[in-house]
């Protein structure tokens, strides 16, 4: 009777998480436009997608600033969560509480806060501020992965190869790095995942001269229902699940 | 030595910049902001004021602000009461089958929330699916308008923000010693008893921050009222949106986004202090 609960329990919760994600995708495939009757598989909708070059361009534009941004934020977060961790510096804990508020503030305070700085700037939006905020909000998630994994091990290790005479940077990159290499690996996909899919943020530090796709997709869609968008979507949300999958085998690896 | 000085610098320096320029100095100009007069010229002017706070208050505002709470703490509740038995079930799964039952949790979480609500529409439109199958079966005699209403606002902020509740109400009863559940039961507590007095008071760590990270973004979610509610669900997301793309009011957005920090501020103190008293205790 308790087991029966429990597995209509987590079924129910499944079904509802994934029925809608299930039925945007099986729509991308249907012949019919404007109906949910089903009329027959087709793959025009993706084609048609080919074709449009604002949308490839917007595509190319986010792959370009996820790419670059979750670079730039992963080196730098890797480089922070090992300074938190081995070095002793003034500011030390009020710089953990900010990286813990970024990944907790809203992301619309985010977003308007950083479009005043960049027209108090004098910055004109576009991708060059798409980027700087985008390093900003991936950052934190970067380090909180790294960090988790260099906790786990044995401090020793660095104290060893101090006494040999290893100087910080080679201790960085030749002990701590290699070692870390799957959190570091992890951190950068779910940065690209982040950035890949960000709406809030860009929508305010991105302007008309440079178009994302999630900010295309959401123009696209206060228009209603569209079978390109669910093409389009379907292929988002695959990208997604692949970086997904990937990071996780990559964080789970250590528990082996 | 000076080589080793530099690496330590650099790692220290870059880091703290960033986030100095790009976290601290943005959220003061909110603040600073916030307290100056509004100058349609050049968004603002350097004369003090405490009018925009006091605008908050108008009842027009208020009554945003407080539909905007409400959608919160019933989202709150709503994925709480569906997110923790959830999470206790998959923590009772058996050890081969948890991994991938999990996965499935945190797909939903990394995947991007627009265009999960999107998925919404098609099944919630008037000639969505959920209507196409009510019809048939016939339950229904005309489509039923689900989309443009706030139900299908609580519908969308439930459902993209159900993962953020689960994952870390799993990560605390996954690690409940169970052996503690046996002994409350050898020394003759009911079941509401084991739950009231052990299981409860050990996940409150996962309900709190389920809680907070349901509850914060659930204020600024913009596109969700826009795409699935009518014409009055706005959240303060909304709120701030206008203000700053409509209506360029620089001064009055900022306020309304002060009015989001403390909200997230107060949330983290009262966490920190809840763990505080939660480890003593524990540790006693």
């Amino acid at each position: 009777m308790k087991r029966w609960i429990g597995i209509s329990w987590l079924t129910a919760v499944y079904a509802f998480l994934y029925i809608p994600l299930l039925t945007l995708m099986v729509y991308s495939f249907n012949q019919a436009r404007f109906t949910t009757v089903w009329k027959g598989f087709t793959l025009k909708w993706y084609v048609k997608l080919m074709a449009n070059q604002q949308l490839l361009d917007a595509f190319f534009n986010s792959l370009t600033v996820a790419l670059v941004a979750s670079v730039i934020a992963t080196g730098i977060g890797t480089l922070g969560a090992f300074a938190v961790s081995h070095y002793r510096f003034a500011g030390r804990k009020i710089f953990f509480g900010l990286i813990y508020s970024v990944m907790m503030s809203p992301d619309i305070v985010m977003g308007i806060s950083l479009l005043m700085l960049f027209v108090l700037l004098g910055m004109e939006t576009g991708f060059l501020t798409l980027l700087l905020a985008h390093v900003t909000f991936c950052l934190p998630f970067v380090m909180v992965t790294v960090h988790a994994r260099i906790r786990g091990f044995d401090s020793m290790v660095v104290d060893a190869a101090r006494d040999l005479g290893a100087g910080e940077f080679q201790i960085f990159f030749r002990i701590i790095l290699p070692m870390i290499l799957p959190a570091v690996l992890a951190g950068w996909l779910l940065s690209f995942t982040l950035s890949l899919d960000d709406v809030i943020i860009s929508f305010f530090v991105t302007g008309p001269a440079f178009e994302i796709l999630p900010l295309k997709i959401y123009s696209m869609v206060r228009l209603g229902v569209k079978p390109e968008v669910n093409a389009l979507c379907t292929i988002l949300f695959l990208m997604t699940l692949a970086a997904v999958t990937a990071a996780h085998f990559l964080t789970k690896e250590r528990e082996q | 030595m000076n080589e080793n000085k530099g690496f330590k610098n650099t790692a220290i320096t870059v880091n703290m910049l960033w986030i100095c320029l790009f976290v601290l100095v943005p959220n003061l100009i909110v603040v600073v902001i916030s307290f100056l007069e509004r100058d349609p010229a050049g968004f603002f002017r350097w004369e003090p004021t405490i009018s925009h706070y006091i605008d908050l208050f108008d009842p027009v505002n208020a009554r945003v602000f407080t539909h905007s709470l409400s959608y919160s703490f019933g989202t709150t509740l709503l994925t709480l009461a569906v997110g923790y038995p959830f999470g206790w079930f998959l923590s009772r799964v058996g050890r081969r089958r948890r991994p991938l039952l999990l996965m499935l949790v945190i797909v939903p979480f990394w995947t991007s929330s627009l265009i999960r609500t999107y998925a919404l529409v098609i099944l919630m439109k008037a000639n969505g699916v959920i209507n196409s199958l009510l019809l048939t079966l016939g339950l229904v005699k005309g489509p039923v308008s689900i989309l443009y209403t706030d139900v299908a606002v609580y519908v969308g902020l439930v459902y993209s923000l159900l993962p953020f509740m689960i994952l870390p109400l799993y990560a605390v009863l996954e690690k409940l010693d169970t052996r503690l559940l046996e002994a409350a039961r050898d020394l003759g507590a009911t079941r509401v008893q084991v739950f009231m007095k052990v299981v409860l008071p050990l996940s409150l760590p996962g309900v709190m921050a389920g809680s907070i990270m349901v509850f914060l973004p659930s204020l600024g979610l913009f596109y969700i009222p826009d795409l699935l509610g009518g014409a009055k669900s706005m959240l303060v997301g909304n709120f701030i949106k206008n203000q700053f793309l409509t209506s360029g009011n620089w001064p009055f957005g900022s306020a309304a986004s002060v009015f989001l920090i403390l909200v997230m501020v107060s949330m983290m103190a009262i966490y920190l202090l809840v763990m505080k008293r939660f480890n003593r205790s524990v540790m006693s």
